[in-house]
């Protein structure tokens, strides 16, 4: 089946079956490989991206189910990596592996558009759903905060909500 | 095929079948690789570009332990360049120029700490001395600044003297001056990990990135059973579904028994190639395979415990050690104090699973591997192959996580072997998490049964231990033994610690702090429970315990040494300095009698890795048993030196959120030989809102040689919140994880 799906602000056409998770065509067919595959399940959420600005998990996304919805990947959440989240994971250097992070990030991201500053509660009830093998989870939750200090949903605007037709 | 038999598969008495039994102890297989070299030659680890660039080759595999950072930066300290100039780039398995590239046993620091700043400082000599030769005057003259040698006012840049340098002959290493720590302005300050703005922006880093044109996408499926064997698959079938390029039985035949010493080889199965790996993994969901599942299909857990109970009550098949008398010191005690304790297997379940990329191409072959034995990986897979160890290239790709899986490589020789068996496809194999779950080389489980005696004064007089853990022919499998030395021996004139091992059809391997990441939560268990029973503050009871050690069996390398697993040089004085700071920075002796009814502070120490930990837990429990842990405090001692700051405190934290998983959920059970967990929803994770708020650390600089902290760490987290709900709660939890006791995270 072909579908024509909007990737961070590009059409591209794939031809792949219909029950082919999106993470699967994103990394496999469209080479974004910076989303992750943990589980499969939805348990890790490391496959984290969004989906018309919410959070979704690639993994338990068919194709078949994106339809004409922007698609907004690590890759896309912003032009030149310096999204406030990107900068203040950097500054806190919060991964260790790194593997679940962009997950993190986009779930982080998604917390950030709707709630700009958000409490230790609001943190916890947004991430608890993405896994972090190596524990990284207090500095995840200060470079959180970190970035909703730098203003994070006036420059997250962009990637979440662009929509572009071939 | 050439293969050193090292060890083998053997029938054992009950129709079980032994794995991998260790013959040697684990801390030498962990360092393998690393051997009587030459000394490093400063040209392999620094290169200069035209445009004057320096480049620092890091030699390490990287797998989230911040190496490719710690030794690039000691590098860069000596050879006096600006940490932000530089580049850093990941080497290649290259055994003729870099000794130990391996990830394990927290062995990099203190291996690496000495020679890389000497390669450092031997390349900082070279460019005074080809400045000193331009210039006609002598190299004493001259100095360093930013990567630039200067001399009376005259300065050349590193990138200048690059061609001279590039023909010189490196220092005798042992020569060299080395800075004095005070001095520095890189190593003891945090560096951001150099791959962090690459993580998140999602470039490719992992091995699950890995792409070669051309390349298949490929899905191997095993027997659920260790070591079963296909009988009959219907792979014409799955040949013609859509997206599906090859599928085979793999035809290597099966090597259960060790490759290397410790390491079993390839299983049987069926390989699958598809376009994509969803191709491949659905084609898998419609494989009908007939099994031959062999004689390890009729273990499980449940029989495993009922078969360590019963040889708990009868004779134990062998002594260990055995000190003064603790039979008769148990019959004279004013106190004797029982424990029966066990924990299970674990799986190590890193977040990226297991997986590798391979090309194999007219008798040679290509690796892209995350492997933290990359090295010994490479000769294995050239012993499957039947080609030279010489015939392989293999690069190192970052790992999403390792935490000891990554030590043996069964997936490497897979992607390996299935490249070869498709007639030269470029082949990037992903296990699923399932297969990562159900064929890993889990933890060992085991159980001890522990009696201990007190004085009238309460003071600990005797300890007997009847271990009952896996192998067999008093052979431990692998990761599953206890040492002669093991805490509190040395300490207790009366101690004996008996064994008996029953066989076991799964592999074990080694898990961050292997064996000391169960054995903290059982012997730290019991000293609380020992305090207790003598009527004594928990802190000051385990002082007590150390002020009685008999001299060490042997001194402590200084740094430069083997990152043992048992402790026969553990140092008492710097333990009782760990567990005094401890007490300090949580303000025991206020804080844990002055806490509200239901919260509680608990301590725990151990000594593994070179490492020297005690760790204080405060917690709250509610009626329910739901646990909350406040807070954690960490006192260590890992030497003088603390390389990078932010990444030893990511580390330390990241220990104990790994250890209070270990704690509260994951537990590997066997039915009908195979494994019943398949996902994180059956093994799960400690989650954000679940973790403590605070994890404080403190290190105590002593003049020791500065060793690893990413496995000592973790051990004493389990008993400190153990021995922390006991506390809030009068419930003593003798049995891991302890949601099994009805506990879970509030």
């Amino acid at each position: 089946m072909a579908y024509k799906l909007n990737v961070n602000g590009h059409t591209s056409t794939v031809d792949v079956p219909a029950d082919m998770p999106l993470l699967w065509v994103l990394r496999d067919v469209l080479d974004l490989s910076g989303t992750k595959y943990g589980c499969g399940i939805g348990q890790c959420k490391a496959c984290t991206v969004h989906l018309a600005g919410k959070p979704v998990q690639a993994c338990l996304t068919p194709v078949s189910a994106v339809g004409n919805l922007a698609v907004t990947t690590i890759e896309g959440l912003s032009a030149d990596g310096t999204h406030p989240l990107q900068l203040a994971w950097q500054e806190i250097d919060v991964p260790q592996c790194g593997y679940c992070q962009a997950g993190q990030i986009m779930s982080a991201a998604a917390l950030l558009a709707k709630t700009p500053k958000p409490t230790d509660k609001d943190i916890d009830a947004a991430m608890n759903g993405n896994l972090c093998r190596c524990g990284t989870y207090l500095r995840i939750r200060a470079a959180i905060h970190k970035a909703a200090e730098m203003g994070a949903s006036a420059s997250a605007k962009t990637p979440l909500t662009a929509h572009k037709e071939e | 095929m050439h293969r050193r038999s090292f060890l083998k598969a053997s029938a054992a008495a009950g129709g079980g079948v032994l794995l991998g039994l260790y013959a040697e102890p684990q801390a030498q297989a962990q360092g393998r690789g690393r051997g009587q070299q030459a000394p490093p030659d400063p040209h392999n680890y620094i290169k200069i570009a035209a445009d004057g660039t320096v480049t620092i080759v890091a030699k390490n595999p990287e797998v989230g332990q911040g190496v490719k950072n710690m030794l690039p930066m000691l590098i860069a300290e000596e050879l006096d360049v600006d940490w932000k100039a530089i580049k850093v780039v990941q080497a290649d398995i290259e055994t003729s120029k870099y000794a130990g590239q391996s990830a394990g046993g927290s062995t990099a620091t203190p291996n690496n700490w000495t020679p890389m700043r000497q390669v450092g400082a031997a390349g900082r000599a070279m460019f005074i001395a080809a400045a000193a030769q331009t210039w006609g005057v002598a190299p004493s003259d001259c100095t360093t600044t930013s990567g630039h040698v200067t001399c009376r006012g005259k300065s050349l840049s590193y990138g200048e003297l690059a061609s001279k340098v590039a023909s010189m002959p490196a220092p005798n290493l042992a020569d060299i001056k080395l800075k004095d720590p005070k001095d520095y302005k890189i190593v003891g300050h945090s560096q951001v990990g150099l791959d962090v703005k690459n993580i998140v922006t999602g470039r490719p880093l992992f091995a699950i990135d890995v792409k070669v044109p051309g390349m298949a996408c490929a899905v191997f499926e095993k027997c659920p059973v260790f070591g079963g064997k296909v009988v009959s698959a219907n792979l014409d079938e799955i040949k013609k579904l859509p997206g599906i390029k090859d599928a085979f039985v793999v035809e290597q035949p099966v090597i259960t028994e060790a490759v290397l010493p410790g390491d079993p080889g390839v299983e049987n199965g069926i390989a699958i190639l598809g376009e994509t790996w969803w191709h491949a993994q659905s084609a898998r969901k419609k494989l009908q395979v007939k099994w031959d599942e062999g004689p390890r299909a009729s273990q499980s857990s449940v029989a495993f415990a009922e078969n360590a109970e019963k040889m708990s009550k009868e004779a134990p098949q062998w002594t260990i050690r055995k000190d003064g008398d603790a039979e008769a010191a148990l019959k004279s005690a004013a106190k004797v104090v029982q424990g029966n304790y066990s924990y299970p297997f674990i799986s190590h379940a890193p977040l990226e699973p297991q997986g590798a990329t391979a090309h194999w191409q007219n008798g040679k072959l290509e690796l892209w591997t995350n492997s933290q034995q990359p090295g010994r990986g490479r000769q294995m897979t050239a012993q499957l192959l039947g080609i030279q160890d010489s015939d392989i290239t293999q690069h190192m790709v970052r790992g999403g996580g390792g935490f000891g899986r990554r030590l043996t490589n069964d997936y490497m020789m897979e992607a390996a072997w299935i490249s070869k068996q498709a007639g030269g496809v470029p082949v990037k194999l992903l296990w699923s998490r399932e297969d990562d779950m159900t064929h890993d080389y889990y933890r060992p489980g085991g159980f001890q049964y522990l009696t201990a005696g007190l004085d009238s004064s309460g003071k600990l007089i005797a300890w007997r231990n009847h271990f009952v853990s896996y192998g067999a022919d008093q052979k431990f499998a692998s990761s599953a033994a206890m040492g002669p030395t093991e805490f509190p021996q040395r300490f207790i004139p009366n101690y004996s610690l008996h064994a008996s091992v029953q066989p076991v059809g799964i592999k074990t391997g080694a898990l961050r702090a292997p064996s000391s990441n169960a054995f903290a939560f059982v012997i730290q268990s019991f000293i609380d429970e020992l305090a207790h029973a003598a009527g004594k503050d928990p802190v000051a009871f385990r002082l007590e315990i150390l002020d009685a050690s008999a001299p060490a069996p042997a001194a402590p390398p200084q740094g430069g040494g083997r990152g043992g697993f048992a402790p026969p040089g553990m140092n008492a004085d710097r333990m009782k300095g760990v567990v005094r700071l401890a007490a300090q920075i949580s303000d025991w002796d206020k804080r844990s009698k002055s806490l509200p009814k239901g919260t509680a502070m608990g301590v725990a120490f151990h000594f593994s890795h070179m490492g020297y930990f005690a760790e204080v837990a405060e917690v709250r429990v509610d009626a329910a048993k739901k646990i909350k842990v406040n807070k954690i405090w960490v006192a260590a001692d890992v030497g003088s030196q603390i390389i990078n700051p932010s990444g030893a405190d990511n580390i330390c934290q990241g220990a104990m959120i790994d250890g209070l998983s270990e704690l509260m959920f994951q537990e590997i059970t066997v039915e009908k030989g195979r494994v019943q967990q398949t996902n994180f929803d059956k093994h799960g994770m400690m989650r954000i809102a679940q973790a403590p708020p605070e994890i404080e650390i403190h290190y105590a600089k002593t003049e020791f040689g500065p060793t690893g902290l990413g496995e000592p760490a973790l051990p004493p987290v389990l008993p400190a919140v153990a021995n922390a709900v006991f506390s809030a709660t009068g419930i003593r939890v003798r049995q891991l994880p302890i949601s099994k006791s009805g506990f879970s995270w509030a």
